[in-house]
């Protein structure tokens, strides 16, 4: 899967444009400080890419959206515009661009290879400098149109804020329909934008808790498929499933080790308590971490698989604890008032994002690894399940407003300001962010 | 549901009345019960109508607890002679979680009251061979309602059969 995509994408880097300087500085006086706590989105100029169809307009309409989403940029209205790019391999008239604030500019072109592939080329300018910050080309099948759109926006906002970007990911959700009280609840995978949405179960089972492989196009979840409720894998291009394992009760909770190899997750005891369970996917063996009488569940690795952060209620209500990835040293981190659960490792192994009920609301937060620092990003009737994007900055999680009838999905970015709901066509639920794609 | 949310005020005439209100719905959505089998009506003794409305086929839970309340034993206790009576069933102990709670922690609460409610009636003569538990968490509510009044009635563990046993 990895080689295919890679040959699908075949990266270039165009030659440096007209006004092109032996070697740019290390940075240039265009950036973002992503650390800062109240960011001032960067005046962006996003021009339609040069195309014989609408093509053009489309990818640069996905990239303005992704960059805009992110928070962290301010496209400008086109009809400021006041230059007409019109050969996007010669240097811009950066005069035009800075009289409308434009930090920074994108221009580009997209055409079709005699073979039918896509071919997109880009370059970003540093209006203010003068200086082209990047110029790379991308081929692709057609069908992946919006793909090498996100792949831009990624290269824009990695260049720009010095961060890996976020908008080449999926997400599995489940998708939720029907009244509340016979809700069907199905696998589905869409872009981290909302669009492409494809169902990967039918719904005539209750399916919940998928989570991405960081490793492979593959995803852990729990489905009531047969009557009982059990984790599987599921390959997602060929569709092809199989149980983790063969356990006397219920498994539940998965989630992969940073490497792919193992699943651990939740299985039930006869006593009707919970254990945390790891699984090699390999040798099929499975290690117990926790041997408590009481519920012990939400289990996720740190990124260097050392570590396991996870739910238990030993202590009387949920709370989140820390262990080592053997069932070592097991200690409770979360002491604010209220119960804890949902806890997952940041991908930049900083942090800890969770869900915290208190005063009778449901809140969605991050503490670091030891418990210190807790702030809660966002605080409301209904909403839990956070999930990182691979760069560490967002977090996307569901919601459920008073009232509403079920839960939507939103992101939310660390700095807790920049909230956005995510389209989807029916009731959503339970996200699970991807790595990057290759 | 309004209408429930008023009474519940009065714990005595509630229990009750919940119990044949939930059993209407329950039995709309719940296919291979014993009536959906032939196994007769609420009039006929040892029907899963029986059960559910003249010996109550369900009870309820304090928040985040598994602990049988004091005021379910009485229901616990008349399931357990039923089911000792009518020995052909196989019997499915459903843990129920309200959606007070986030999603995998509510699958292992349910498990928790499933269990519970199982070692009740087993403490009470019913074979250990003929029951099993399954959790379904916060996903199959039958109340559904943004307030306690709904929320009360979801945290619960419900007997069903799952047919003569062989």
């Amino acid at each position: 899967m990895k080689r295919f995509l890679r040959a699908m994408f075949a990266v270039a880097a165009l030659a440096a444009g007209m006004t092109a300087t032996a070697i740019l500085p290390a940075r240039a006086l265009v950036e973002i400080d992503v650390n800062k706590g109240n960011i001032e989105p960067l005046p962006i100029a996003i021009t339609d890419f040069l195309a014989s169809n609408e093509m053009g307009a489309e990818i640069t309409g996905i990239i303005a959206a992704d960059l805009k989403r992110s928070g962290l940029f301010a496209p400008i209205d086109k009809g400021a515009f006041i230059e007409k790019i019109t050969n996007p391999d010669a240097a811009p008239r950066f005069e035009d661009w800075k009289v409308i604030n434009a930090q920074a500019l994108v221009t580009g072109r997209v055409t079709q290879e005699a073979d039918g592939r896509l071919r997109a080329e880009f370059r970003l300018w540093d209006s203010f400098a003068g200086q082209q910050l990047i110029g790379e080309q991308f081929f692709a099948n057609k069908a992946n149109s919006r793909r090498v759109a996100h792949i831009i926006a990624d290269a824009i906002y990695e260049r720009l804020t010095g961060e890996k970007g976020y908008f080449d990911t999926r997400v599995v959700f489940i998708d939720e329909s029907g009244p509340k009280n016979q809700r069907k609840k199905r696998l589905a995978i869409m872009d981290q934008d909302g669009a492409g949405v494809r169902y990967l179960s039918n719904g005539n089972a209750i399916t919940l808790t998928p989570r991405f492989s960081p490793t492979r196009q593959e995803i852990t979840y729990m489905s009531y498929e047969g009557g009982e409720p059990r984790v599987y894998l599921l390959q997602i291009e060929t569709g092809q499933r199989e149980l983790v394992g063969n356990f006397p009760g219920m498994t539940f909770a998965p989630r992969f080790s940073p490497d792919g190899q193992k699943v651990i997750m939740s299985l039930l005891r006869d006593d009707g308590n919970s254990n945390i369970f790891a699984m090699d996917l390999r040798s099929r063996t499975t290690t117990r971490l926790t041997n408590s009488t009481s519920i012990d569940t939400s289990p996720s690795y740190s990124p260097d698989g050392s570590q396991v952060v996870f739910t238990s209620d030993r202590g009387g209500q949920p709370q989140i604890y820390v262990m080592g990835a053997d069932g070592s040293g097991q200690t409770r981190i979360s002491f604010g008032g209220g119960s804890y659960s949902t806890p997952v490792w940041s991908p930049r192994g900083d942090l800890v994002a969770f869900t915290k009920q208190s005063g009778g609301e449901f809140q969605i937060g991050v503490m670091k690894t030891d418990g210190s620092g807790e702030r809660i990003l966002t605080s409301g009737f209904q909403q839990e399940g956070p999930t990182w994007a691979p760069n560490g900055r967002v977090l996307m999680f569901f919601r459920e407003a008073a009232g509403s009838g079920g839960p939507k999905l939103y992101s939310i970015d660390l700095t807790g300001r920049n909230e956005q709901a995510i389209p989807t066509a029916n009731f959503a639920s339970d996200p699970a962010w991807s790595p990057l794609l290759e | 549901m309004r209408r429930i949310a008023a009474i519940t005020r009065n714990p005595l005439v509630v229990a009750l009345f919940l119990s044949l209100a939930i059993a209407g719905c329950a039995n709309k959505k719940t296919p291979n019960t014993a009536a959906d089998l032939g196994l007769g009506g609420a009039s006929t003794p040892g029907s899963s109508q029986d059960l559910s409305v003249n010996v109550g086929d369900r009870f309820f839970f304090d928040t985040d607890s598994s602990v049988v309340r004091a005021d379910a034993q009485g229901i616990l206790a008349r399931q357990a002679q039923w089911l000792n009576k009518y020995s052909q069933y196989r019997i499915v102990v459903e843990g129920h979680a309200d959606e007070r709670g986030t999603r995998e922690y509510n699958l292992a609460l349910g498990a928790r009251r499933a269990a519970a409610t199982r070692d009740y009636l087993a403490a009470r003569g019913v074979a250990a061979s003929r029951m099993k538990t399954i959790s379904y968490g916060k996903e199959r509510p039958v109340a559904v309602c943004d307030d306690i009044s709904c929320w009360s009635q979801n945290r619960r563990a419900v007997t069903t059969l799952s047919g003569a046993g062989s």
